[in-house]
């Protein structure tokens, strides 16, 4: 199974998304922000990446912009975890290359239904 | 599948709790002026976090309050709104309230939902009636039609992939809906040539049979909106027996391996480019984890019970002798080293436990700005040494008595502005808090600049209520002592603040629990300043061994002024009874711990005993005792958990040969000994036993 | 216990560890002063022989000492002088047993000295007796009860109410 990286600056948001993935099988690193995250997935191959976009020293968007200026991270499905399911942001989002948004609050059935959309 | 969540709850009451804290301190800096542009967007932060995990934990209230606080603070970080006091006094109310709701909602407790209503809606009102923006919940009430199944047309645009979207995965969430059937439309594939594998050249015609809404397929379709062409159409009933002719299944057919070799190369660039980054920058910002306390105290038991067997162990071999020297001399190097393994370990283990004194502080600058203008007093609050540590339990325990004094201050000490500046002094007084360590202790003042202690009114409360004898001369310190007696109280009124003064005696009692001590000084006009002394922790003690008759006791090394052999001409005798050593210029009095505690002495007479001097609370006595033997680092044990509290004793301990002994209290054995007077020297007839 | 009678009582013990009724209480037996007294066999932790004691000072007599158990500090008591009985010598052979006692507000753990351990029985509720109220002393409301087995009698004592530690301190004044 794919291994995914887990961003969020909430220490309990972090571990509830890792828990619940890794009760499904999947391999999960965690990161607190943007920086930590780029940092893992010099080092890591993930099939997947989720992350919050309110974070302190790098927020989400900016790490999808700079995770899709990767090659290993090209096509590599690029979650947002997102309050705002305004249309701006999602614009924003996808512009910076974000493949979709889970929107929050959402419970751990949600999440491992909509992943799998992107991840096998 | 049914993953219980309420596993998470605890770590969100911290974070939570956490987060309000740093958004209080922050809330106060700005409304101080001293703060910079950077706090608006940390106040965000942390409300947007509690907003979002209540959320997501289900605690929709708080999430609904915070989501208010939210919309205001995100239009004061866009410089939409301007950052005033009454806002700033409103949020700070605000996080109050969700302190008030989380609790609520850990503690099973009651809410106090009148206020959180009240409060909801003054921030409504701030608002100016802005429309509030509801979070979009995922499922929009659309529309509801139903039809036999749908048409969908799907063409992505070629460089859909690049978004990290996966068509044939979504085709498998279809599936799961109803009864799906994929056609692939290939015609778009150019030549070898021409042809990029980055991008999709496939569009597909699929049919979607059973009860499935166009919303759901609109949603599953989500993320790919503007990277393709989607449309879909309502199948009636007729039209599904056409689709049905024209069958191709999804997943087995060359589109699909097309699709996923799309995808290869780029896996395989993934795994090329990782191998070279092994373990290079390490994260420079410090990480930290959370630890149950339990774990913390059960480690620290341990490393106790690791000193205790080390020093049996070093006992030992320090007894051996009929033993191959050579042999010898390696088991002695090795336990020394293990001495020093234990040791370093030990010091490495307290110090988890030991805290900055901030986090105590960290309640006060609110405490000040809520009271002094709940008193119509200005007063500033000075904090310093806040980064001093201590242990956490002591730092738990010493937070009500410092909120206890530093309430008296604002109360009793500081002046109204009008009476300071009638007295020539500034307007704003000063509360000050400082902490530093000094010989095995941390020193905690709190000290103000308002009226000082009344001396002559204490002196007359006290004799009115027959604390002290009418004509009975006071030295002025003791005079100041007497605010610790229980009952005292020289407010003029009983204050809502800090209560019926009944606090002094606690304060002190409480302290003294902890093994420390408090004193107080006073100026009149000028000011107060109470010290309160704390051992850094409670559980090791360094101390010294001695003995009585065939008794061994540990006397804290702290309480120890110094220890001397008698100089009998030294011994003066007052009234037959107490016995007094002069001391340089001071005069001590003895007491006899054989006395105290009914041991045979080995010797009863003064010359072959050792006069150990220790001091508590300012007052001195000189113990008489058999022999000093070693010093040594001792683990604390208690003799309340399974026996009770016994006077003159402050625990137990467990010495390296595996007996018992007993650990000294100096308070306990002051007291004792002002009460016994027989504690003097014998008289003959007892000599002769 | 005729060696007939011990085998009965070993069958019956078997028995009833096997399908305990609930009616049934495991009881500790032991010896001081040649009267059999009886505890609550799920308080007593552990019976070990007789270590070198740390005095404390200032408390009653019958409180021995302390006694380093495994880290923890434990106080030992001994059962002849807190009833009042003449102390006997300690020797190889004296046993102390460690109980468990239960406070409103805490648990604690304490060691009584007594004069040799004797069996383990199961009585069942049915065969216990109060005592008549014409006793009383403090140290009687140690006592609950009295049982019959195998026509000795043995005194069921209440080891909270033995060994609480306010009574502890309360005596302790009156002493000294």
């Amino acid at each position: 199974m794919a291994t995914i990286l887990a961003v969020d600056d909430s220490n309990s948001m972090r571990q509830m998304v890792s828990f619940t993935l890794k009760q499904a099988g999947y391999e999960v690193m965690e990161a607190a922000d943007g920086v930590e995250a780029l940092e893992l997935a010099k080092n890591n191959v993930f099939g997947l990446v989720i992350s919050d976009v309110n974070m302190p020293r790098m927020d989400g968007i900016t790490l999808i912009k700079q995770l899709r200026s990767m090659a290993s991270y090209k096509f590599t499905p690029l979650l947002m975890l997102t309050t705002e399911a305004g249309p701006e942001k999602k614009r924003e989002g996808k512009e910076a290359g974000a493949t979709g948004w889970i929107v929050k609050p959402f419970n751990p059935d949600q999440l491992l239904a909509t992943i799998k959309r992107v991840l096998a | 599948m049914g993953i219980d969540i309420t596993q998470f709850h605890q770590i969100f009451f911290e974070e939570s709790f956490e987060g309000l804290e740093a958004m209080e301190s922050a809330l106060l800096d700005l409304s101080r002026g001293s703060g910079n542009s950077e706090l608006i967007h940390e106040i965000f932060r942390a409300a947007h976090s509690i907003k979002g995990g209540s959320g997501t934990f289900g605690f929709s209230a708080v999430s609904e309050f915070t989501h208010v606080m939210e919309t205001l603070l995100d239009e004061m970080r866009e410089g939409q709104r301007e950052i005033n006091e009454s806002a700033l006094n409103l949020l700070l109310e605000s996080v109050d309230v969700v302190r008030g709701m989380l609790e609520a909602a850990r503690d099973g407790g009651v809410l106090e939902a009148d206020r959180v209503a009240a409060t909801q809606s003054r921030l409504e009102a701030m608002l100016n009636g802005d429309d509030i923006v509801v979070q979009a919940s995922s499922s929009m009430a659309g529309q509801q039609d139903i039809h036999k199944g749908w048409q969908i047309d799907f063409k992505p645009y070629p460089e859909l992939m690049k978004t990290g979207n996966d068509p044939v995965l979504m085709f498998h969430e279809l599936a799961e809906m109803g009864e799906l059937k994929v056609v692939v439309d290939t015609s778009g594939i150019p030549s070898a040539a021409h042809f990029d594998p980055e991008e999709c050249y496939l569009s597909w015609k699929l049919s979607l049979m059973g009860d499935v809404t166009e919303e759901q397929i609109n949603e599953i379709f989500e993320w790919v909106d503007g990277d393709c062409d989607l449309t879909i159409n309502p199948i009636a009933v007729e039209d599904s027996d056409q689709i049905a002719a024209a069958q191709v299944e999804t997943g087995s057919h060359e589109s699909c391996a097309v699709a996923q070799a799309e995808r290869q190369p780029a896996t395989d660039r993934q795994a090329d480019e990782a191998a070279p980054n092994q373990g290079e920058r390490r994260a420079v910002a410090e990480s930290s984890i959370r630890v149950n306390i339990t774990k913390i105290d059960e480690l620290i038991n341990m490393v106790g019970e690791l000193v205790i067997t080390q020093s049996m162990l070093g006992q030992v071999g320090s007894e051996l002798e009929n033993v191959d020297s050579s042999k010898l001399e390696k088991l002695r190097n090795g336990l020394v080293q293990l001495e020093r393994n234990t040791r370093e370990l030990q010091e490495s283990v307290m110090r988890i436990r030991m805290f900055p004194i901030s986090y105590s502080f960290n309640r006060f600058p609110r405490m000040v700005h809520d009271l002094s203008s709940q008193l119509g007093k200005k007063v500033e609050l000075k904090i310093s040494g806040e980064a001093t540590e201590l242990d956490k339990t002591v730092m738990e325990k010493i937070s009500d008595p410092l909120v206890h004094l530093v309430r008296n201050a604002l109360d009793h000490g500081i002046e109204t502005p009008d009476a300071r500046v009638a007295k020539g002094k500034p307007e704003t007084g000063v509360v000050h808090l400082n902490a530093y360590h000094k010989g095995g202790n941390i020193i905690i003042e709190v000290s103000d600049d308002g009226g000082g202690l009344p001396a002559d009114r204490i002196l007359a409360k006290a004799r009115q209520r027959a604390l002290i004898a009418d004509d009975e001369p006071l030295t002025r310190e003791k005079t100041l002592d007497l605010i610790f007696e229980p009952g005292f109280t020289t407010a003029e009124e009983l204050s809502d603040v800090s209560g019926r003064g009944v606090g002094m005696d606690v304060v002190r009692r409480n302290i003294r629990d902890l093994g420390g001590s408090i004193e107080v000084t006073s100026e009149q006009d000028k000011g107060s300043k109470f010290t309160v002394r704390l051992p850094l922790t409670l559980a090791i003690l360094d101390g010294q061994l001695l003995s009585v008759g065939s008794e061994t006791f540990i006397m804290p090394l702290i309480s120890i002024v110094e220890s001397l052999q008698l100089d009998c001409d030294l011994i003066n005798t007052v009234a037959g009874q107490a016995e007094m050593y002069r001391l340089r210029d001071d005069y001590v009095p003895v007491v006899r711990l054989c006395k105290l505690f009914g041991i045979k002495p080995k010797s009863m007479s003064l010359q072959d005993g050792l006069l150990v001097v220790v001091e508590q609370d300012g007052m001195r006595i000189g113990l008489l005792v058999d022999e000093l033997l070693g010093q040594q680092q001792v683990v604390i044990k208690s003799l309340e958990t399974n026996f009770r509290r016994v006077e003159g004793l402050s625990g137990a301990t467990i010495l390296g040969d595996g007996t018992v002994a007993l650990i000294l209290d100096v308070g306990g054995l002051i007291a004792m000994s002002g009460r016994d007077p027989a504690s003097g020297p014998p008289h003959k007839k007892e000599q002769a036993a | 216990m005729s060696a007939v009678k011990a085998e009965q009582q070993e069958i019956d013990n078997a028995a009833t560890l096997i399908g305990m009724s609930n009616n049934d209480d495991q009881y500790l037996t032991f010896i001081l002063d040649n009267e059999e007294y009886g505890i609550d066999i799920l308080r007593v932790q552990e019976i070990k022989g007789w270590d070198k004691v740390t005095r404390i000072p200032n408390t009653p007599e019958f409180v021995q000492g302390v006694i380093n158990l495994r880290g923890s500090i434990v106080p030992i008591i001994d059962l002849r002088q807190r009833f009042n009985i003449e102390k006997l010598e300690y020797g190889p052979t004296t046993v102390v047993i460690v109980l468990r006692v239960q406070d409103e507000d805490s648990d604690c753990i304490m060691g009584v000295v007594v004069d040799a351990v004797s069996d383990v029985y199961n009585i069942a509720k049915e065969q216990l007796r109060e005592i008549p109220p014409s006793f009383s002393s403090s140290i009687m409301e140690s006592v609950r009860c009295i049982a019959t087995v195998n026509e000795k009698m043995v005194i069921l004592l209440d080891v909270d109410h033995l060994l609480n530690a306010d009574e502890l301190t309360a005596l302790g004044s009156i002493d000294t």
